[in-house]
C-alpha cells in the first residue's frame, strides 16, 4: 500500500484534509489524536494516509494522551502532530507546557469552535486566541499561525512544522470550523518545491553534549532517543545539562532562554500581508476566517470611496507589535474583526498605544462576520477620528 | 523526601548506569525505591540490550525521579502521562526498549486511563509500578492503592475506600506479563523485570515498597526495618494464580508472584496486519444484490 507523501496536483478539498497533506508533505510521520468536531477530518484522513507512507496513526484515549504521545514520538526522532478543537485544546494545555519546557518540536492544530465548554461544536469561533498564548501555566513565548483558507491550511502547516523544528517548540495552527470544513481549490506543489527544515542534531561527542546549551541562534541541538547521547529530559526547571535544579537562578536562566529564542527571531517568524494599504486611511487588521469577511469589506469600502486597506495576519503569536506601532502612526483607524468579544484587539490597542483609533468588530461565535459590519465600523471610526 | 545528605564516597556497582553527578538522591532513609532502581539497573545490564536502545520514562512523584538518575535516554514527564509519552517514543522507534517506571498514584490514579488503554492495545512497554500505598512526595495522602482503614494525611480516621488490585486490573485489560514482588524479593524482582523487558507486549511489574516517612508514620510503621520485616513475614508467593485472587491484605497476607505470562499480538503486530489488509473476515449482513443490467445508451 505504498503511497506518495506529496500528492502534487490540484484538488478540491477542505481545510482539515489540506492540513493533513501539508503535514505529510513536510515529513510528519506520527499522528496521535482523539475525535472532536470540527477537527475530526484531520484524524480521519491521517488514519489512512499515514500507513500509506510508512507512518503511525494512533487514536488515543483522550487529548491528554494525544499531546503526550506526540511529544514522545518527537523525542523518538519523528515529526509529529495532533489536531483538536476547544475542549480538547483545553486538555492539551498540560503537555503543551511540557513541550515548551522540554523544547520539543511538534505541531498542534486547533480547529476552533464556539465555547466555553461544549459550546457550539459544529459552528465557528475564534475564541481560543488568548488560550493559545497563555493557556499553559507559567511564562513562555509561543508561535501561533492562522490560516484563512484550505490552501493556507496546506501551506501554513508546512511552515508550522518548519518553525517547530527550527525553534524547538510546539507550534499552534489556530484554524477554525469554517476554514476546516470549507472546500476550495488546493494546489500541492512538486516535492522539490517544498521547504523542509529539520531539527539541528548535536555535533559533539556524547560526553560533551549539553542538551540545553544553546547554539549561536539561541536554540540547542537536539539528540533523539537512540542516538547514544543518553540525555535526561524533564519538565522540571533544568540547567544546560538537562538536570533539575530547584532555584530561582536556574529558573531565570531557563525562562529567559525559552522566551528569547522566540523574541530574538520575531522578525523571521512574524508573517503578514498588506493589501491595498498604500493610500489607506483605515486598516482592517484581520486573521483566520475573518480575513475573508475583511477582504470583502475593504472592497466594498473602496467602492464607496473610503480609503480602506487590509492587514492580513498570517501569524498572531508573536504579535507584530512593531509593524502595528508603525502603522498606527500612518493611518487614522485600525479595525479588527474577530469571532470573540475582544481578544487580539487588546494586543492591537496595546501596540497602537493611542496613536490612532482602534475599533473592534466583535462576534460571539456561531457564524462568520458579515462584511457590512466591518464597513460600518471603518466608516464610523474614520468619522470620529 | 528528606533534604540534607552526604555524598557517598564509595563507588556503586551500577555507577556506569548512574548519573553520579546527581547524587545524593532524594529518597528517604528506609524507602524502597532505591532497591527497585537497583533491580532495574541489574536487569538492564543482564538483558544484554544495547544501552543506546534503552529508554526510561517516568511521571511525577518519588518514583518519577528514577529517570533522572539513570544515565541513559530518560524522560521525566507530566503527572500521569508517562505511558502516553512512552507510547509515542516506542512507536517512533520500535527497536528501542522503553521502560516506564512510576508510582501507584501516577500510573493508576491520574494515569489510570492511559494504563488500561496501553494494556488493551498491548503496546510493547515494560511498566514498573512502585507501590508504596500513598502519595509520598506530597507528604502522604491517600492513593488508589491505600489499604482500607489505613491512615494518611487525607484520611486521618482511616481510608474508607477500597483499593485497586493493580495486577488484576492489568491482566483484565490485556497485559501479557504480570508480576508482583516486594522490594525485598531482589532476585525474583530482577528476574521479572528482565523477563518483562524481553516480553513482546505490555508487561507490568508491581513492587510493594516501604515508605516509612509518609505512609509508615501515620500507620505505626515508621521504623524502616520493622516495615521490611513485616513485608517479609506477610508476603506469600503464589505463582500463576488468578490475579483476582492475589489479594493484598495487611491483616493477613500480601500475595506476590508471577501471575501472567502469555502471548498476544502487539499493537504494531496488528498495525502491520492492517496495512497488509490481513485483519480477517467480518460478518457480511449486506450480501451483494444482483446488479441492474446496464442499459445501452442512445
Amino acid at each position: 500500500m505504498a503511497g506518495k507523501a506529496v500528492l502534487t496536483g490540484t484538488y478540491f478539498m477542505n481545510g482539515d484534509e489540506a492540513c493533513c497533506e501539508g503535514a505529510l508533505a513536510v515529513g510528519c510521520r506520527f499522528f496521535a489524536g482523539y475525535p472532536i468536531t470540527p477537527a475530526t477530518e484531520v484524524a480521519e484522513r491521517m488514519s489512512w494516509r499515514l500507513p500509506e507512507v510508512g507512518g503511525i496513526y494512533i487514536q488515543m484515549e483522550d487529548e491528554l494522551a494525544s499531546m503526550a504521545a506526540i511529544l514522545g514520538a518527537s523525542w523518538g526522532g519523528v515529526k509529529a502532530m495532533t489536531s483538536t478543537s476547544g475542549p480538547g485544546f483545553s486538555l492539551m494545555m498540560e503537555n503543551i507546557g511540557l513541550g515548551l519546557c522540554t523544547e520539543t518540536p511538534c505541531v498542534v492544530c486547533n480547529v476552533q469552535r464556539a465555547g466555553p465548554s461544549t459550546g457550539l461544536p459544529t459552528l465557528v469561533a475564534q475564541g481560543d486566541m488568548m488560550q493559545a498564548r497563555w493557556g499553559a501555566h507559567g511564562h513562555y513565548e509561543i508561535i501561533a499561525i492562522v490560516p484563512s483558507s484550505p490552501q493556507e491550511m496546506f501551506d501554513f502547516t508546512i511552515r508550522a512544522f518548519n518553525l517547530s523544528e527550527q525553534y524547538r517548540l510546539p507550534v499552534l495552527i489556530m484554524a477554525d470550523e469554517v476554514v476546516g470544513h470549507m472546500n476550495e481549490r488546493v494546489v500541492i506543489p512538486p516535492a522539490d518545491q517544498i521547504q523542509v527544515v529539520s531539527r539541528k542534531k548535536p555535533s559533539v561527542p556524547p560526553d560533551q553534549y549539553r542538551p540545553y546549551q544553546p547554539g549561536p541562534d539561541g536554540v540547542a541541538p537536539m539528540a533523539d532517543f537512540g542516538d547514544g547521547y543518553h540525555m535526561h529530559v524533564t519538565g522540571l526547571t533544568h540547567d544546560e545539562r538537562g538536570y533539575p535544579v530547584m532555584d530561582a537562578a536556574t529558573q531565570e536562566q531557563m525562562i529567559n532562554r525559552i522566551v528569547s529564542k522566540i523574541r530574538d527571531h520575531a522578525h523571521q517568524i512574524i508573517s503578514y500581508d498588506a493589501i491595498a494599504m498604500d493610500d489607506a486611511e483605515a486598516a482592517v487588521v484581520a486573521y483566520g476566517i475573518s480575513v475573508r469577511s475583511a477582504r470583502r469589506a475593504v472592497a466594498e469600502a473602496r467602492g464607496r470611496g473610503i480609503r480602506a486597506g487590509l492587514i492580513k495576519l498570517n501569524t498572531v503569536w508573536p504579535f507584530p507589535e512593531e509593524m502595528i506601532r508603525d502603522l498606527a502612526g500612518r493611518v487614522r483607524a485600525l479595525v479588527m474583526p474577530e469571532i470573540n468579544l475582544g481578544q487580539m484587539v487588546r494586543e492591537l490597542e496595546r501596540a497602537a498605544a493611542g496613536r490612532c483609533r482602534v475599533r473592534l468588530v466583535p462576534h460571539a461565535g456561531g457564524s462568520i462576520i458579515r462584511p457590512g459590519a466591518i464597513v460600518q465600523a471603518v466608516e464610523s471610526a474614520l468619522k470620529e477620528a | 523526601m528528606s533534604t540534607k545528605k552526604k555524598k557517598p564516597d564509595a563507588p556503586h556497582p551500577h555507577d556506569e548506569l548512574l548519573r553520579t553527578d546527581r547524587m545524593p538522591h532524594i529518597w528517604c532513609t528506609g524507602c524502597g525505591i532505591g532497591t527497585v532502581f537497583s533491580c532495574v539497573l541489574s536487569a538492564v545490564e543482564k538483558s544484554g540490550t544495547p544501552l543506546d536502545d534503552v529508554a526510561m520514562v517516568s511521571g511525577i512523584g518519588c518514583t518519577g525521579r528514577m529517570a533522572g538518575y539513570l544515565k541513559l535516554d530518560s524522560f521525566h514527564t507530566t503527572h500521569g502521562r508517562a505511558i502516553p509519552f512512552a507510547t509515542g517514543l516506542k512507536l517512533a522507534r520500535p527497536q528501542g526498549c522503553v521502560i516506564v517506571a512510576s508510582g501507584d498514584g501516577d500510573l493508576l490514579a491520574i494515569g489510570g486511563n492511559h494504563f488500561i488503554h496501553a494494556a488493551r492495545r498491548n503496546l510493547d512497554l515494560t511498566v514498573i509500578c512502585v507501590n508504596n500505598f500513598n502519595y509520598g512526595m506530597t507528604g502522604g495522602q491517600l492513593a488508589p492503592s491505600t489499604p482500607f482503614g489505613a491512615r494518611t494525611t487525607t484520611s486521618t480516621q482511616g481510608c474508607s475506600e477500597e483499593p485497586f488490585n493493580f495486577c488484576a486490573l492489568a491482566a483484565a485489560c490485556g497485559a501479557v506479563y504480570v508480576a508482583r514482588w516486594t522490594s525485598l524479593h531482589i532476585r525474583r524482582l530482577t528476574t521479572s523485570i528482565g523477563e518483562a523487558m524481553n516480553k513482546r507486549g505490555f508487561s507490568f511489574v508491581e513492587v510493594l515498597t516501604p515508605c516509612p516517612t509518609s505512609f509508615g508514620r501515620h500507620n505505626k510503621m515508621r521504623k524502616p526495618l520493622e516495615l521490611l520485616k513485616f513485608y517479609h513475614e506477610r508476603s506469600v508467593i503464589r505463582n500463576y494464580i488468578d490475579p483476582k485472587d492475589a489479594v493484598l491484605d495487611f491483616k493477613k497476607n500480601l500475595v506476590v508472584g508471577k501471575f501472567v505470562d502469555i502471548e498476544r499480538p502487539t499493537f504494531l503486530d496488528n498495525y502491520r496486519l492492517l496495512n497488509r489488509g490481513e485483519l480477517g473476515d467480518w460478518p457480511d449482513l449486506e450480501p451483494k444484490l444482483p446488479r441492474p443490467e446496464k442499459q445501452a445508451s442512445g
